[in-house]
């Protein structure tokens, strides 16, 4: 069924022509960009003048909102890989014949609007809503304690946003294990606690980290649960850079932005896989 | 069955009258990027007879039957059937169907649709009612609108086997057919296919690894390795008068034992066998001169406890010992350690002409010569040996 | 063994699913939410955003607020044109992919990953820099939306059609073609329908990805509105309470498809 030499050539081109001219050229607009002369303005025109002070200028101005991404990313992350293990392992080791239903109700809320989920957490979180109260109830906030506008909400939602990602990869993996491996090693004394470290964990690295990886990326770059859950002191790089190109309308810095937080994704995300030691991602 | 011994008879008469095609391979080889899969292969199967390809995998036994079906191209050589050339023929474009080794059922047309399926890409008329017809003769007419994911091994076997018959393709490929079923079952489907083979009078060319099924079904067996044919004939006279140790070792078991001949007198061969002159029928003596492997079937060696008398004319040797015996059921299977140290094989009915023997026992080892053959020095004493089973 | 004992091990083997299901229920929190709110009475004060008073009117009057329905039917369109061309190109490339040796073969497959694995907010700025830089920083807007969402869809339609068609036995159409098929009744009749749900599948997905989407359209959509930026926009001075009709509609079309291609795929039983 390999006819013709060139059919692949065919088929690949159009979608990937799309994919060269508006994915991976834009990537080199953008480096332009972040060396444009910052004197410049979308009406005059900017200069590529090889102004290599602009990442200094942005690293300096918006150090804060980029070191706290990355942190809220990682928390995010991190509370996403106990909450999606739990339910990974529940579908595909539990569920029995309720599986796939369980698998579609993960994929179910992510075809509603993201926007009006956030903002239906923003309801939830409100000051005088039902989560306040009880946390107030309880003594564990305070009386004039609130949700809305701290760390707690935005990571919240970043947690909220991102878990079917994480449940995805995991699911992937743990699927594919053989049962047989997990009841082989209760037959060798291993305690189920045992059994589930030194087995179905190792084996579930795929989905751990292909997890990790597509919930850290998008929540280290969104800035729509930190707008509408957060306050300005909860502000991260994507709001900045957001902000920078739509209404400050300043490309350079915003182009230097977008770079730093690239680039500093790309070592992390090549650290990670080196010392994770995996080559499969998806 | 009426229709089982019509068909024979019509097979017969098809036969006589040189109606249908013989398919020939002339040359073919087939090359891969790293090895050759089939070397320069050359062979001729008679119009409607059962002929099987056995072979250990990788010997190009598979890649044979897809080159028949269109779906490999060959390096080079030729595929003729009757006097038209299909070397190069569109798979869709010759007259021969193949049941795949996991059956290739589609699994979203229900089993009529997949019989139908050939029928309707040639606009026959009739469809449905030879579909049904077929269905029947695979006693299946009670499934037909059940998808094939809904269906048992044997039942999928039988639906890839209607939907390529009904076709009546000159040449029926099956390409291990009942390699996916458990023994029982397979034992069946054996019986089951050999009628079939008999009702239709198709040429049915079967690849197998397995060669009791082989000779259980086959007219004719091919035994191929490395990618080239070692020994072709009916199953009892491979079986009897294998040519090479591939053949002997493959094909049931068999005692090899290094000897050098000493001496032909007209039909005989006879043989130095560490000390013992055993004599060989020269047609079954593949090697004239200088050493040589004597071999033997197991159930042809025969056992007697020292001193007792063996049945057997010549080819007598004594100083055996029994060193493991199998009981299982119908036989007896005896290792015997014989004094050059070498232990030989002894399968032996159990009659209850005398108890089993035990281990240990000091036996006489004989076999009656005309069931000896003798292969070359050259080849490997341990070729074609089924490691598992 | 006692009955504490035997309860104790009850819990054990049924915690990890208690526990998933509780994960699950937490999923489903903000949907109920954006229900409940869809008949929410809030002509009182559109500041305070809480439940009041029960009301169909929202769901009588989806179009009430200004510019929300034509926010959505922009969607649609963009969703609907970004789904067809992406399903299009994707499918084409996922079969180039699988079924073809070419140069270039394993460089293409990582950079249909690369789309997935980078941060929106750095796509959605690359692509701006790329129209500014060719002049068209003053036509943003339709096109440019649809270039940018066909670009984000690709990668998910060629990874799902991939994994449909590789899981595809090949002796099928092998079979097919030795039953008298041609390489394009083999097509029609064996690998389409076989390939069908993972190219439903992908469609579905992309039409979700773009209908939703708002950090690369927001920067690339100049004067044009989508929903996603309508409810945006709103989110600053009061959220009109139509913007949950929309979400729970969404909501329910979106579980009706996916229950749908799931039952058709499992009636199939494509192996």
């Amino acid at each position: 069924m390999r006819r013709g030499r060139f059919t692949g050539y065919w088929l690949m081109l159009p979608a990937g022509l799309w994919l060269a001219l508006f994915f991976v050229i834009p990537f080199y607009s953008l480096l332009a960009t972040s060396l444009f002369d910052p004197e410049g303005s979308v009406l005059t025109g900017y200069d590529v003048d090889y102004h290599f002070a602009n990442f200094v200028d942005a690293l300096q101005q918006f150090w804060e909102p980029l070191v706290r991404s990355l942190w809220y990313a990682a928390v995010a992350t991190a509370i996403c890989l106990v909450l999606g293990y739990v339910l990974a392992y529940a579908i595909a080791l539990k569920a029995g014949k309720w599986r796939t239903l369980l698998l579609v109700l993960v994929i179910a809320p992510f075809f509603t609007s993201f926007l009006v989920r956030t903002l239906s957490w923003k309801l939830i979180l409100a000051d005088d809503g039902f989560v306040v109260d009880t946390l107030q109830f309880l003594q564990l906030l305070g009386d004039d304690g609130r949700l809305l506008a701290t760390p707690v909400a935005v990571i919240a939602g970043l947690v909220y946003n991102f878990l079917p990602f994480m449940v995805l990869p995991l699911y992937a993996s743990l699927e594919k294990i053989d049962g047989r491996l997990i009841e082989a090693a209760g037959d060798l004394y291993a305690s189920p606690t045992r059994g589930f470290l030194k087995v179905t964990l190792p084996l579930s690295k795929p989905g751990v980290v292909a997890g990790t990886l597509l919930t850290f990326i998008p929540a280290a770059g969104d800035y729509i649960n930190a707008a509408l859950l957060g306050s300005p002191n909860q502000r991260m790089v994507g709001n900045v850079i957001q902000n920078l190109f739509t209404s400050t309308g300043d490309y350079a810095a915003a182009g230097a932005l977008s770079v730093i937080l690239m680039a500093i994704i790309v070592a992390m995300v090549m650290v990670y896989i080196r010392t994770a030691g995996t080559e499969e991602l998806v | 069955m009426s229709l089982a011994a019509d068909g024979a008879a019509h097979r017969a008469s098809d036969r006589l009258q040189g109606e249908g095609r013989s398919l020939r391979l002339t040359a073919l080889t087939k090359e891969f990027a790293t090895f050759t899969a089939v070397r320069s292969l050359d062979l001729e199967i008679p119009a409607g007879t059962f002929f099987a390809l056995l072979g250990p995998s990788g010997c190009g036994k598979t890649t044979t039957l897809r080159m028949v079906a269109g779906l490999d191209t060959p390096t080079s050589g030729t595929i003729h059937l009757g006097a038209d050339e299909i070397t190069y023929e569109k798979p869709y474009r010759r007259p021969v169907n193949t049941v795949f080794q996991n059956y290739a059922l589609f699994p979203h047309l229900d089993i009529h649709e997949n019989v139908a399926f050939g029928l309707r890409r040639r606009k026959v008329k009739d469809v449905d009612k030879q579909v049904q017809e077929m269905l029947a003769l695979v006693e299946l007419e009670a499934q037909a609108r059940k998808k094939p994911p809904q269906m048992s091994g044997g039942q999928q076997q039988r639906v890839a086997l209607a939907r390529a018959l009904i076709n009546r393709p000159e040449v029926l490929l099956l390409d291990e057919p009942l390699g996916a079923l458990d023994l029982k079952l397979r034992r069946g489907m054996q019986i089951e296919l050999k009628r079939i083979q008999t009702e239709v009078g198709l040429t049915f060319v079967h690849v197998t690894h397995d060669q009791e099924e082989a000779m259980t079904m086959a007219d004719t067996i091919a035994v191929m390795n490395s990618g080239v044919i070692e020994q072709m004939g009916s199953p009892a006279e491979l079986y009897e008068n294998p040519r090479t140790t591939f053949v002997a070792n493959f094909l049931g078991q068999s005692n090899l034992i290094a000897g050098a001949v000493s001496s032909t007198d007209g039909d005989v061969v006879r043989v130095d066998m560490h000390g013992t002159q055993v004599s060989i029928l020269a047609d079954r003596a593949h090697v004239r001169s200088g050493d040589g492997w004597v071999g033997i079937r197991p159930e042809k060696v025969l056992v007697e406890p020292l001193g007792e008398p063996l049945d057997a004319p010549g080819n007598h040797l004594t100083g055996g010992v029994i060193t493991d015996v199998s009981f299982v059921g119908v036989s007896t299977q005896y290792l015997v350690m014989m004094p050059w140290g070498q232990e030989l094989m002894s399968f032996e009915q159990n009659t209850g002409r005398r108890p089993v023997l035990a281990t240990g026992t000091k036996v006489d080892v004989s076999w009656r010569p005309e069931f000896a053959f003798l292969l070359p020095a050259s080849q490997d004493v341990n070729a074609g040996v089924v490691e598992e089973s | 063994m006692n009955g504490l004992q035997r309860a104790g091990r009850w819990i054990g083997e049924h915690l990890v699913l208690a526990a998933g299901l509780l994960v699950l229920v937490y999923m489903f929190v903000p949907i109920a939410v954006v229900m409940l709110m869809s008949f929410n009475d809030n002509s009182e004060s559109r500041n305070v955003y809480a439940f009041r008073d029960f009301t169909w009117s929202n769901w009588a009057n989806p179009c009430k607020p200004d510019g929300m329905c034509e926010a959505v039917v922009r969607s649609i369109e963009i969703g609907l044109l970004a789904t067809l061309v992406a399903t299009l190109l994707g499918s084409l490339a996922a079969f180039a992919l699988v079924r073809h040796d070419f140069i270039g073969r394993s460089v293409a497959n990582t950079v249909i990953f690369l789309p997935m694995a980078s941060p929106e907010i750095v796509m959605g700025s690359s692509l701006l820099a790329l129209f500014v830089a060719g002049g068209f920083g003053g036509q943003l807007g339709f096109v440019t939306i649809f270039i940018a969402h066909v670009m984000f869809c690709l990668s998910f339609v060629i990874v799902t059609v991939k994994a449909r068609l590789s899981g595809l036995d090949q002796n099928l159409e092998q079979a097919a073609m030795d039953l008298y098929a041609s390489e394009w009744t083999t097509f029609w009749r064996i690998t389409f329908p076989l390939v069908f749900p993972g190219v439903a599948a992908a469609a579905l997905l992309s039409f979700s990805l773009s209908f939703d989407d708002f950090i690369i359209t927001n920067l690339n959509a100049g004067q044009t509105v989508t929903f996603p930026m309508f409810v945006w926009g709103v989110a600053q001075r009061g959220i009109p309470m139509q913007v949950n009709v929309v979400g729970t509609v969404m909501f329910l079309i979106s579980l009706f498809l996916v229950v749908g291609n799931m039952l058709v795929t499992r009636k199939r039983a494509a192996v």
